[in-house]
């Protein structure tokens, strides 16, 4: 593994004296990617190393795993509980909607014009996240927000009567749908171009009706795709700060807002803590990529 | 025989884009009503007569233009010596570029703060230019997987080892080589990577917080608490802009290498947008 492999000390791969004899040996091409390898080393690999290295110490430097019990004290396991919740359902939001709009676009017998509009907006909401999409979410859904306004002025639905809020669970679920849904549109795209029209022609004269095409050979080579995707989308969410942060303050304790206060405030009274949750996001991120490209690789046995 | 009007089609299609262009519509509209009963652009001068504003934003387009300018010269060089001498490399440097996709910002940054802080062999946070360039550096970081794939994509379609051979046979120095004839052939890669670079960059709240920078990530969030209005102006120029930076990395995306940097005539617009 290349994290293994960077474990040396990260001050002395930079200066590239020691190394050029080294390399000479095996031929002096080795030296053109040394660049990159220095700087992904310092500025990437060693302080995710030093942070993992320091989720298994105490503060005298001792080696310990006590960090990694205390994440299981009853305030970090609601971070990450509601990280993970939050996570979960605004990815499964955006997958189901996601792949329901992606139908509707490139299958449903729209007008041409409504794919390339779609994605074209979709490639820049998509970035449209952080601050600024907090913003616009209270001037539509806060409490004098267009949206809450019209409804309750016009259709007689007070929104906050009825419970909502958007400074809450499901009011940053609906806010981060505003970026997982037309990421779901442009990760989804090439999986549903990918369904063969021989398939359904196959289907069709074995004497399939549309129900059963979709039930019994579409969404079964879609699945992989759509599961790919859905972890893409939560790990995507779970990384989130700056809109949680811009709508709720500290006051909605995620992962990374508790990691947030951590290294403004040292809250936790133990640095090390710190080290052992941003072990626990790094390893959450981790899985859930693998896991993608995993399902990815065997959603592409189809495109062949 | 003619097909029924795709009825289910069209209400998903509609429901999404009323999703998506409400916000939007509610955030321009809220931006307009500084002052009480009519219409007016008070906010956005609000803004403009801000010097935190000018001073914020300016920091951060030059923070940003530094990090695509090291991002570029980083991976530039790199992608090429691979794809020409070092083959066997390539999976390795395609892991360690998309790595910063499973690092969240807030990891990266802790990272950073203990690595190069006081009692470290490299304190880089202990002074104000030292923590500059953790910041442009985290930057580079943050927009590698992005520079890398535009970049890798563009190389792919360019003959490398013909284009290099040709140069050193007409006496070419290796350094010559990367400067006037590859990086010519994918300088609208690199733009494509640049302009996400710097929309991702420009905004970014977590590593200019922490690292305490006078960024205009910080500076939205601080104007989130205090004013109204201006925050929902704001909003409004944000999307503009990354609207804007996006277009333009489509258009750049969807060029052929070496075609001139600013076309004479538009003959043809962008075609289909595959981001």
């Amino acid at each position: 593994m290349t994290m293994a492999e960077a474990a040396s000390p990260p001050e002395r791969t930079v200066i590239p004296g020691p190394f050029t004899g080294l390399f000479g040996r095996i031929g002096w091409a080795w030296l053109g990617v040394l660049p990159f390898f220095a700087f992904c080393l310092m500025f990437l690999v060693a302080p995710v190393l030093y942070l993992v290295k320091g989720a298994f110490q105490n503060p005298a430097g001792e080696y310990t795993l006590d960090n990694l019990l205390a994440l299981a004290s009853p305030n970090i396991v609601a971070a990450f509980s509601l990280s993970i919740r939050l996570s979960l359902v605004s990815a499964g939001i955006g997958a189901i909607a996601g792949l329901l709009l992606a139908y509707a676009v490139i299958l449903g017998g729209l007008p041409r014009w409504v794919r390339p509009a779609f994605m074209t907006f979709s490639g820049v909401a998509s970035n449209f996240a952080g601050i600024p999409l907090a913003f616009a979410f209270i001037a539509t859904l806060g409490r004098l927000g267009l949206a809450t306004v019209v409804l309750r002025d016009v259709f007689g639905i007070n929104l906050y009567g009825v419970g909502f809020n958007l400074f809450s669970f499901w009011g940053l679920a609906v806010t981060y749908l505003y970026f997982q849904l037309p990421l779901m549109l442009l990760i989804i795209t090439p999986a549903i171009d990918g369904l063969k029209g021989e398939w359904r022609e196959a289907a069709e004269i074995l004497g399939a009706n549309r129900r059963q095409y979709w039930r019994m050979v579409a969404l079964p080579v879609l699945t992989p795709s759509v599961l790919g995707c859905f972890l893409l989308l939560f790990a995507n969410a779970f990384g989130t700060l700056a809109t949680v942060y811009a709508l709720t303050g500290s006051r909605f304790a995620v992962v990374p807002i508790v990691l947030f206060q951590q290294i403004q405030g040292n809250v936790l009274y133990n640095p090390n803590l710190g080290y052992a949750i941003a072990f626990g996001m790094v390893l959450i991120m981790a899985v859930s990529n693998t896991l993608y490209l995993v399902l990815r690789a065997r959603a592409e046995r189809w495109q062949k | 025989m003619k097909k029924p009007f795709p009825f289910a089609s069209a209400l998903i299609a509609l429901v999404s884009a009323a999703y998506f262009l409400i916000p939007l519509y509610a955030t321009f509209q809220f931006s307009l009503q500084m002052v009480r009963g009519e219409w007016s652009l008070a906010a956005y001068r609000a803004v403009f007569a801000s010097d935190t504003f000018i001073a914020t934003i300016t920091y951060s387009v030059v923070a940003s233009l530094v990090a695509i300018m090291i991002g570029a010269a980083i991976v530039v060089p790199t992608i090429y010596w691979v794809r020409l001498k070092l083959p066997r490399l390539r999976p390795v440097i395609e892991f360690l570029s998309l790595l910063p996709l499973i690092i969240p910002p807030v990891v990266l940054v802790f990272g950073y703060i203990r690595l190069f802080g006081s009692s470290s062999y490299l304190p880089l946070t202990m002074s104000d230019q030292g923590t500059n360039f953790l910041l442009v550096m985290g930057y580079v970081v943050l927009a590698l997987p992005y520079m890398f794939r535009s970049v890798d994509n563009g190389m792919a379609v360019i003959d490398i080892a013909t284009l290099t051979e040709a140069a050193e046979s007409l006496g070419a120095s290796r350094l010559r080589t990367v400067a006037t004839v590859i990086f010519p052939n994918v300088r609208s890669a690199i733009v494509s990577g640049a302009f996400l670079t710097f929309s991702i960059s420009l905004g970014e709240f977590v590593l200019a917080s922490l690292l305490n920078r006078p960024a205009f990530g910080p500076y939205l969030v601080q104007m989130g608490q205090d004013r109204a209005y201006e925050p929902a102006a704001l909003a409004v120029m944000t999307f503009g802009l990354t609207w804007a930076c996006m277009a333009l990395m489509q258009y750049f995306a969807n060029r052929k290498p070496g075609s001139r940097f600013v076309p004479r005539l538009p003959l043809s617009s962008a075609k289909g947008i595959s981001p």
